[in-house]
């Protein structure tokens, strides 16, 4: 039986190391640590992330779902006026195993009301040269990024032309898909692997399709969610959005994801109430972004495989 | 055969590909933060040896392929295939020139291999990682040139060519490591 950890003793000590320098920048800053239920009564509609679910207890009326992440209960306690909160917080998405996947893995997700994505951007980039040191920092729209590397507007581009400079590159079979695919595949696949050379890269402001629960405003004439992602030597270790604060848009938007998993035969899911009630009392304007712990921790200790930075990863746990 | 899912993929998973048996090499899943997942797979044409990068859809999945790695013993050749027995049941099997490959430059009767079948017949073969050969045809041996790195090319029993050192001459038994074709030493005398 091999009961022993995956990761080192050394690599431990390090993730208690940047869990307590993380603490320390938030309250330096005033943010509050908060912690949240990991069961919960829905799971999220995203048709691309599927919780695992609790079915059995004494407990429980129904199913419970676990965490895909701690969002919505984080934006319930905003509504309440918790003013600025973080928390460090497991969550869960099954199916997803890989060198940089572990189905159980930690979040990092604060929510800063009074800022914009812009704002945030900048105090992810502040607390991640504390954790990793002064690396050069880079801010590059979606727009910009495809436009210079790859020669498309991801915005303009048609269904074809997107398919066609991924198969240029790529075997992908028989592969078929809606714009979106062709997008996440290109940024994916090729883009990714180029900022691999680039220090701190934030990407920003979505095709609004992607936009997931960002608001979306006007730049430059064209919609665009204010969604970023932020990529360090190659590696994707967060996602913010300039929070959507309209309950009728947000009930719009899950829905329309329902509609998308029955279209692609999956099981709809109820909405989350509460979260459009705390958003029809009012969530104050803010950004949020969360951010993978263990994937920083992999930064931080240089390691390529997120297996060994965890004390049990999935095939021990 | 069953059907394998892009998450049941593995190293070593025999699947069929655009109706080729093919041995998965490395599976990495790529997800971005929000939307579609893939799996980035390698894989080898196990018919052309050729190395495949497919993308897929994560969820997809592929008919496994019928292909077996069997360890056996080679018997003989006969010039146009090579015979090849299961020493638990005598079972034999022929192997044509395509199977065998450059395989048969290391295979010594009697000496155990591994022969990968497809539909229940040879599709390749791999020699032991070392074999131990007899040097047919060399330069004549310099005595007491121990010492110098020099080397000279030597015929072995198979007709395998590899560079050996200047001091062994033709009869010696040298170990042989099939994978580079570089020579390892002197077999002890057994």
């Amino acid at each position: 039986m091999d009961w022993k950890p995956a990761a080192t003793l050394d690599t431990l000590r390090a993730r208690a190391a940047l869990l307590q320098r993380i603490r320390e920048f938030f309250a330096g800053r005033g943010v509050l640590e908060v912690e949240t239920p990991l069961l919960c009564s829905t799971g999220v509609t995203d048709p691309s992330i599927e919780p695992l679910v609790v079915e059995r207890g004494e407990s429980l009326g129904a199913a419970r779902y676990l965490q895909t992440s701690p969002e919505y209960a984080m934006k319930r306690l905003l509504a309440a006026g918790s003013g600025p909160v973080f928390q460090v917080a497991r969550a869960f998405r099954d199916g997803e195993a890989g060198v940089r996947h572990n189905p159980e893995f930690t979040l990092l997700e604060w929510y800063r009301p009074g800022f914009d994505h812009h704002d945030l951007m900048r105090e992810v980039a502040q607390l991640l040269s504390v954790c990793l040191g002064e690396l050069p920092v880079e801010y590059c729209s979606y727009r910009a990024l495809f436009i210079d590397e790859l020669g498309l507007d991801p915005f303009t581009a048609g269904l074809q032309a997107l398919e066609a400079r991924a198969r240029e590159t790529l075997d992908v079979g028989a592969l078929k898909g809606d714009r979106d695919l062709w997008l996440d595949l290109l940024m994916s696949h090729l883009l990714e692997p180029r900022l691999a050379a680039r220090g701190m890269c934030f990407v920003y402001d979505y095709p609004p399709s992607q936009a997931a629960l960002a608001r979306i405003g006007q730049v430059d004439g064209v919609a665009v969610g204010h969604r970023f992602e932020v990529y360090v030597r190659g590696l994707e270790l967060a996602n913010g959005y300039w929070e959507l604060a309209d309950p009728a848009e947000q009930r719009q938007r899950f829905s329309a994801e329902n509609r998308r998993r029955r279209e692609h035969g999956m099981t709809e899911r109820p909405l989350d109430e509460a979260l459009l009630a705390a958003l029809s009392a009012g969530l104050p304007d803010c950004a949020g972004v969360a951010l993978g712990l263990d994937r920083l921790l992999m930064l931080v200790t240089g390691v390529g495989d997120i297996r060994e930075v965890l004390a049990f990863d999935w095939e021990r746990s | 055969m069953a059907n394998y899912s892009t998450n049941e993929f593995r190293a070593g998973l025999k699947v069929m590909l655009d109706g080729e048996p093919c041995s998965i090499l490395d599976n990495e899943f790529v997800k971005p933060g929000k939307g579609q997942a893939f799996n980035r797979v390698k894989l080898r044409n196990l018919n052309t040896g050729r190395v495949w990068e497919r993308t897929f859809k994560s969820g997809e999945s592929l008919e496994g392929a019928d292909v077996m790695d069997r360890t056996m013993e080679y018997l003989y050749t006969d010039g146009e295939f090579w015979f090849f027995m299961e020493p638990d049941t005598f079972e034999q099997y022929q192997a044509d020139a395509k199977a065998v490959g450059d395989a048969h430059l290391w295979l010594k009767e009697q000496e155990k291999c591994e022969v990968t079948l497809y539909n229940g017949s040879p599709l390749s073969v791999a020699p032991p990682n070392f074999v131990e050969l007899e040097i047919v045809e060399t330069d004549p041996g310099l005595k007491g040139d121990t010492a110098q790195g020099g080397s000279k090319p030597a015929k072995l029993s198979t007709g395998a060519v590899v560079k050996v050192p200047l001091f062994l001459s033709e009869g010696e038994i040298i170990r042989v490591d099939t994978r580079t074709g570089e020579y390892q030493g002197r077999a002890s005398k057994s």
